[in-house]
């Protein structure tokens, strides 16, 4: 701790973590350049919608694009609610009080956009709700709307829960506009901090963070089975289950960590975001990177070993091929590098840990794309007598657009979440500090 | 359990109480049920008097186990469905008692592509739209190589209905997998699931979506096309119920196809129209099937490539550099 914890009062604490709730100039802006790129990336759907799913760069054998990968990198993404609310939260750490409200916006925000992601790849998106009307349970697919409706809901809800205390502290302290007060008070239920109602409130999240577990581990897993359920080589894998979950655990904690950073400069938290939680999350990402390597080398040296026929044609295209390039940079610039820098201590300072995490976070995303576009380029049967854009899938432009959008989007909605309440809980903080409201 | 015990002694009167209440309202109960099953049975009746009064004729009918009844003219209900119904019940159903098969006799393919042009046209396809395409194949650099045309091969245990998450393609009786793209949502997830690769989309307008405007949709034909939806070989399930040969079979100049029924044992060929055992054809020529080992149970079967009737050439292609 960087202050001394006998200075710290409760109105401190209220106006530390709360003076950023206000529009300001630089929020306006930002939001601007996020609403002109979004509107770009609607117009580049738009297209798509007028004239089919031809404006994109797939066809009809690599039929699973960058909207694909989008949706699953979504996915792993918001599966770190889970890990650093529930799993750590459950364990008993302490010091993650302060990042669990990080933790569940971008689970509610990547869990959220992945609905819109995967409607962006359907061929007709206006009969969406014909999967609820003629649903079948046999379909993965069914399992994966079932899943992530789920877990959205169970994110929403664990981000709202350790809030409902925060409005009614802002309702009555704050110096804001009536209507944000008004909205506040709403929201906070006539919470007024009784023994009764937190003993309500930390059951009720108790019992959430204990439903999230299988509830996040089911909608990655899910995820993994609409390829995993296939007999392509690539995809036909018994391990791609675990394979997924351990590689969203990277994903998310390198989200996590760049969030942290921007929201301690931005909003200064310095105080309540350490060098000790980057510190913290660093060992969190090491661990979660050294699960998934585990995985990758079971993923590739078993099938590589063997070398059948459509697998040694697909890790020969990995290893050496096409997509060489892209796999080894994925590989050693996104899961051993970080791997072994974040051993060491000075790698886990928040500047050097920030760029590491960006370079993971990126690789993730490439990752996803060597998952789901390779496989389709080399079917069991040769592909012959067609164009040549339908032997080598080159994204388009208006593609890579739809792509970025769903990025605006979550931008847009952590920046509204983490702009209108406190990024880090005040309640919690407070009673954590030993502070109380007097 | 012992709590209850204890509290009920002391208090009888409090239990006896509790039982009359309950008894009384088991007996509305029994009451409310009662009067429903009353008023059920009077409505019930009173339709039968109505309906007896309107005809007042009764015939006799021969039901399927050849027993004689005696029916209320009114009670007589036409069996067969007509127009949209008949048709959607007809390409779900299938065409009974049949098993449809194909054998490819890949010894007499030379890569003509009328089978080919003979679907696009039938089902209104792109050039490089294929439910039917010859493939240039080649098993290891030491075995010679040959054509092998491919099409859907209608799965016995088919990946792709699956995976499809609405229904909207689907196995029949009749062995046929069928597509209805007025369901389809176009996830392409059933593209992604089949391993030969047989399944095409329309990703951009469909070639005749301008003269098709307002033709009702016909899945056993597959036309009209749709964007956004999926579109595959269907065994020509709009011929078989005329009677006749898909259209790929009766286009091909070399006799390479043998199209016909499970059931009967019998395939014809589609050039000679030499109707064959299909058990025998199979066995005397070593017919298999591709990927068996997937376990998808195709109903194509193939002839292997020997004796073969022509030289192989290498294909040329005549698809556009670009869709």
């Amino acid at each position: 701790m960087t202050m001394d914890d006998n200075k710290l009062t409760f109105d401190k604490i209220t106006s530390d973590l709360t003076h950023h709730i206000r529009i300001n100039k630089g929020f306006l802006v930002w939001m601007g350049f996020l609403t002109v790129s979004l509107v770009a990336c609607l117009y580049a759907y738009s297209l798509q919608l007028r004239t089919g799913l031809g404006v994109a760069g797939i066809r009809d054998y690599v039929t699973w694009g960058l909207y694909l990968a989008n949706f699953v990198f979504f996915v792993a993404a918001s599966l770190i609610g889970m890990l650093i609310s529930a799993v750590l939260g459950l364990a008993g750490m302490k010091w993650i009080t302060p990042l669990t409200r990080i933790a569940e916006t971008i689970a509610v925000s990547f869990a959220a956009v992945a609905g819109l992601v995967i409607v962006s790849d359907m061929g007709r998106p206006e009969r969406l709700a014909y999967v609820f009307i003629y649903g079948r349970p046999q379909s993965p697919i069914l399992w994966d709307v079932t899943v992530i409706i789920t877990y959205f809901a169970l994110s929403l809800l664990l981000l709202y829960l350790p809030m409902i205390a925060d409005m009614a502290i802002l309702h009555r302290k704050g110096a804001l506009p009536s209507w944000l007060k008004g909205t506040y008070k709403c929201l906070s239920l006539n919470f007024t901090d009784t023994p009764a109602q937190n003993r309500i409130i930390n059951r009720s999240i108790r019992m959430l963070l204990i439903l999230l577990v299988p509830m996040a581990l089911s909608i990655h897993t899910v995820t993994s089975w609409l390829f995993a359920v296939t007999s392509r080589a690539g995809w036909d894998s018994s391990i791609f289950g675990p394979y997924f979950v351990s590689g969203a655990f990277v994903a998310g904690s390198a989200a996590v960590i760049i969030a942290m950073f921007f929201f301690r400069k931005n909003y200064k938290l310095q105080d309540y975001i350490t060098d000790l939680h980057f510190d913290n999350m660093g060992k969190v990402l090491v661990t979660v990177s050294l699960v998934y390597l585990y995985f990758n080398i079971n993923e590739f040296l078993v099938p590589g070993y063997k070398l059948q026929r459509a697998d040694a044609i697909h890790l020969t295209e990995l290893f050496s091929g096409k997509d060489a390039c892209m796999f080894w940079i994925v590989q050693i610039g996104g899961l051993v590098l970080p791997i072994l820098l974040l051993f060491f201590r000075p790698f886990r300072k928040p500047l050097p840990i920030l760029v590491i995490s960006i370079a993971v976070l990126i690789a993730a995303w490439f990752k996803r794309y060597l998952i789901v576009i390779p496989t389709q380029e080399h079917p069991f049967l040769p592909i012959q007598h067609v164009p040549q854009n339908f032997v080598v899938y080159t994204p388009t432009l208006v593609e890579t657009m739809i792509t970025i959008g769903p990025f605006i989007l979550v931008l847009i909605i952590i920046t509204l979440i983490s702009k209108f309440f406190p990024v880090i809980p005040l309640h919690e903080t407070a009673v954590e500090k030993g502070v109380e409201d007097v | 359990m012992e709590e209850n015990n204890n509290t009920h002694s002391p208090n009888e009167p409090e239990k006896s109480k509790a039982s009359t209440r309950r008894d009384f309202l088991k007996n509305l109960g029994l009451a409310g049920v009662g009067v429903a099953t009353g008023a059920a049975a009077l409505y019930s009746g009173h339709i039968f008097e109505a309906k007896k009064e309107a005809t007042g004729e009764s015939k006799v009918l021969l039901t399927q186990d050849g027993r004689l009844v005696s029916v209320d003219s009114l009670e007589i209900k036409s069996h067969e469905k007509t127009g949209e119904d008949l048709r959607e019940s007809q390409s779900r159903e299938g065409i009974p008692g049949r098993r449809w098969v194909m054998v490819t006799d890949l010894s007499r393919c030379r890569n003509a592509r009328k089978c080919i042009s003979a679907c696009q046209e039938a089902h209104h396809l792109r050039p490089e739209q294929y439910h039917m395409n010859t493939l240039q194949m080649q098993d290891s650099p030491n075995t010679a190589p040959y054509n092998m045309p491919k099409n859907c091969q209608h799965c016995d245990n088919p990946p792709c209905v699956a995976v499809c998450p609405v229904d909207a393609t689907y196995k029949r009786p009749d062995g046929i997998v069928l597509i209805e793209n007025d369901r389809c949502i176009g996830c392409r997830f059933c593209m992604a699931a089949c391993p030969y690769s047989a399944r095409i989309f329309n990703w951009i307008e469909p070639k005749d979506a301008a003269k098709d405007q307002g033709i009702e949709y016909n899945a056993e034909l597959n036309v009209p096309q749709k964007l956004g939806t999926i579109s595959k070989c269907l065994f020509s399930a709009d011929r078989l119920r005329e009677g006749k040969l898909p259209y790929c079979v009766e286009a091909c100049p070399n006799s390479v196809y043998y199209f016909g029924d499970e059931n009967e044992d019998s395939v014809t060929n589609g050039t000679t129209k030499e109707t064959v055992r299909l058990s025998k054809l199979l066995r005397d020529n070593g017919g298999y099937q591709l990927m068996p080992e997937l376990g998808t149970k195709p109903r194509v079967y193939y002839l292997p490539p020997k004796n073969r009737l022509f030289p192989f050439e290498e294909a040329k292609d005549a698809t556009p550099e670009k869709v």
